[in-house]
């Protein structure tokens, strides 16, 4: 049977995209390129950093922060965590996926934090990013990897930049809703002891929002850690490449510890960011 | 600043009758005439304040008389106060009162341009802050104003010490030194020792006074303050009237005070503005207000004012001495009844905390029974009031009820009773009536706290 549309040919929106897209890569090349060494660097420096020193003292150190930052039940169920996955022989790739991840989520976050103020802040800048959050949450993230290869090369760089598009969404609707939920009464109260914008957003806003911003951080992180096999694909290695080359080799017991190395992860970083938030919130 | 003891509990607090609001208690009122040559601290002109864009249509309107409900229905715009004028002199308390959605909390906020108004001038010192650029506007916010607020807006993420120096660090005031007058400002408000506290585990009416004190920090020359006592129980009420009034005495401020009640506006106002619909339907002293009403309106207000809204249940309930503890026996709650001749008892909880009542006829069926407690005959489907609530309330309340209405206090204790005939003396008695009353009643709550603890 024939399906083509019988009026007109087809309307050439692949054909547009892609000539956009090539023009980007022409005209930003160099900038991206450059972008991408130095987040490459960042990211491999990192990596380094973490796998010099023996795996018992970076737990340690880990299990120290989540200490400080959710409590000893949650430092306890860290240590054991990653006990657990330097014993999987999964060590380095664990630090390589927590490295993507939190730089990831830190280039998310640095974007997502000023974008959620100004939309909190002004109703015609909420109206106007709501769709492309949409947008950028509901393009399966798959795609993003197909210009991030042009624009990035293969590899981490690539990798995050999928990451960072995939994940900010929740960061950025977050910031906002934090900042349009602070009661109306209590900037009204800023504002009748003088108080300027920038001290309103300091003393009063930022502050009362931080409970649902770092809501927001805690699902980027989440979303980023989803990315991890998909980025895979292209290179960006860590766990997720584990799972990816089990899956190529038919391995499903090696696939599985990888799956299982991510879920702890995710978990320490859920329970870790949570406590962050409630903390600060009480 | 003038440091005074805030809370002081005044020797008699209900016994204040109406012919002391009408006695003048002040100097001010005996300064009158120096004080109008002076030049006003806050003057109003026309002002009027229409929600909606664009307000034109709204003004044209407004201009040919027409009311708020008519301009609301042919423009769809809202008139928040129309044509408003006023002057408040130095030192003055002026007090704002009409029926909710008046337009009294527009007003107070126009003053110091929370909203802006849409026509009209609001001059502080001489000065037209109408026109001001925002900068200027931030700067006379804080050299000028402090704004007490219905609903406390206190900052939930900031100690209690560190929302009463609020408007000092939005001066740019250093730490230590902000610090050392909010704390002498929560001194002035009885709340010293809560300064490391938060906002929620304060009660509504220590919320309130963290309001104040936040206001009084800054030392402002006005006192914006909205509705700034209803959250606060009948006797702290009465007493921060007292100690602003005193304070009043010392520091002289000029205060702009939102009320429903009558009665605290006679105490403290040296002049009352009386709204409604948006405009001012009558402006003058207590004296003159309930003297010579100038229409319907303001008579029926002061009316309506004296009998059910004036009073409240706190102020003509009875004592509850005589009360079950969920511990006790059908015999001894059956024992006490028959001695008062009641057909039913409130059962207390050694806090004091209000858990039911109990019917005679109950007891004396678990007598023969033999049951050993009170327990399970306990019946919870009784009604309760806070003591401000007004008494035409309680009237439906009463009205098909067989046991007292029990009057409870925030944390659930039991304060006193009401049953029918306490409304209907307090009703047909007078004023005084009312105080005596009151007074007794206030004694023997402070007993029923003492026997159930
Ligand atoms: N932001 C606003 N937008 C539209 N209408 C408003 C707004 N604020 C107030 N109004 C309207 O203006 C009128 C006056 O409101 P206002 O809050 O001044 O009343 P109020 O006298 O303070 O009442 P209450 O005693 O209940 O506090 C009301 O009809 C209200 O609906
Ligand atoms: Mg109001």
């Amino acid at each position: 049977m024939n399906h083509d549309f019988p009026f007109f040919g087809k309307f050439p929106l692949s054909d547009y995209i892609d000539d956009g897209l090539d023009w980007l890569t022409d005209t930003f090349s160099g900038l991206t390129r450059a972008i991408s060494n130095v987040l490459g660097d960042g990211v491999d420096g990192v990596v380094m950093l973490l796998s010099f020193p023996p795996p018992w003292l970076v737990i340690l150190v880990f299990a120290g922060i989540a200490w400080l930052a959710a409590g000893r039940r949650v430092a306890i169920g860290t240590a054991a965590g990653l006990l657990f996955l330097w014993n999987l022989q999964l060590w380095q790739a664990t630090i390589e996926t927590l490295t993507l991840v939190l730089f990831a989520t830190a280039v998310a976050v640095a974007i997502a934090l000023p974008i959620g103020i100004l939309g909190g802040l002004s109703e015609r800048f909420h109206r106007a990013t709501m769709p492309v959050l949409d947008f950028m949450q509901t393009m399966p993230a798959f795609v993003y990897l197909i210009p991030a290869i042009p624009f990035f090369g293969l590899g981490q760089v690539s990798a995050m930049f999928a990451t960072v598009i995939f994940s900010m969404p929740p960061a950025i609707r977050l910031t906002i809703l934090g900042i349009r939920q602070v009661p109306r009464e209590l900037v009204e109260a800023a504002d009748a002891f003088g108080a300027s914008r920038r001290q309103k957003l300091f003393k009063v806003q930022l502050p009362l929002a931080v409970p649902t911003i770092m809501a927001g951080i805690n699902q980027t992180i989440m979303l980023a850690l989803s990315m991890v096999v998909i980025a895979a694909m292209i290179g960006a290695g860590g766990l997720g490449g584990e799972v990816w080359r089990a899956i190529q080799r038919l391995q499903p017991g090696n696939g599985f510890e990888a799956g299982i190395a991510i879920v702890i992860l995710a978990m320490i970083l859920d329970r870790v960011t949570q406590r962050i938030g409630r903390k600060r919130g009480s | 600043m003038d440091r005074g003891p805030w809370i002081k509990r005044s020797p008699a607090p209900f016994l204040f009758t109406r012919r002391q609001t009408l006695t003048p208690t002040r100097p001010f009122r005996g300064e009158d005439r120096t004080v109008a040559l002076q030049q006003p601290k806050i003057a109003v002109k026309n002002l009027t304040k229409v929600f909606g864009d664009p307000p034109a249509p709204a003004l044209k309107l407004m201009e040919e008389g027409h009311d708020r409900k008519e301009i609301q229905q042919r423009t769809g715009l809202t008139l928040g106060i129309a044509d408003v004028s006023f002057d408040v002199a130095q030192g003055e308390i002026l007090v704002v009162m009409g029926l909710s959605g008046c337009g009294k909390s527009t007003l107070i906020r126009c003053l110091n341009r929370l909203i802006e108004p849409t026509a009209g001038q609001v001059l502080i010192d001489g000065e037209d802050i109408t026109g001001l650029s925002n900068k200027d506007l931030l700067a006379l916010r804080r050299r000028k104003f402090g704004m007490v607020f219905q609903n406390f807006a206190l900052f939930p993420h900031r100690t209690i010490l560190q929302n009463t120096a609020f408007g000092l660090e939005i001066c740019g005031m250093g730490q230590d030194e902000r610090e050392q007058r909010a704390a002498q400002a929560l001194q002035l408000v009885g709340l010293e020792g809560w300064e490391q506290a938060f906002p929620s585990q304060l009660s509504g009416g220590m919320q309130q006074r963290v309001g104040l004190a936040r206001a009084l920090a800054v030392d402002p020359d006005i006192l914006l303050m909205d509705e700034a006592f209803s959250a606060l129980d009948p006797l702290i009420r009465r007493d921060m009237q007292q100690e602003l009034i005193n304070l009043q005495a010392r520091v002289k401020k000029t205060i702009v005070f939102i009320t429903h009640d009558l009665d605290e506006a006679l105490r403290l106002g040296d002049r009352i503005v009386l709204m409604k619909d948006g405009r001012v339907v009558q402006i003058g002293t207590p004296e003159e207000i309930l003297s010579s009403p100038a229409s319907r309106y303001v008579e029926r207000f002061v009316e309506d004012v004296d009998k059910t809204q004036i009073l409240t249940a706190g102020g003509i309930m009875r004592d509850a001495r005589v009360l079950a503890l969920p511990s006790d026996g059908p015999r001894t709650a059956l024992h006490k009844m028959e001695k008062e001749s009641f057909y039913s008892l409130f059962v207390v909880r050694r806090d004091g905390t209000l858990e039911g009542y109990v019917w005679a006829d109950d007891m004396g069926r678990a007598i023969e029974q033999g049951d050993r407690q009170i327990g399970p005959h306990i019946q919870r489907d009784h009604q309760t009031v806070a003591p401000d609530e007004p008494v035409s309330t309680l009237i439906a309340m009463l009205a098909d009820s067989r046991i007292p209405v029990a009057v409870v206090d925030e944390a659930g204790r039991l304060l006193g009773t009401i049953v029918k005939s306490n409304v209907l003396a307090a009703l047909a008695a007078g004023q005084s009536d009312q105080a005596v009353t009151a007074a007794d009643a206030a004694t023997a709550a402070d007993k029923t706290s003492e026997a159930c603890s």
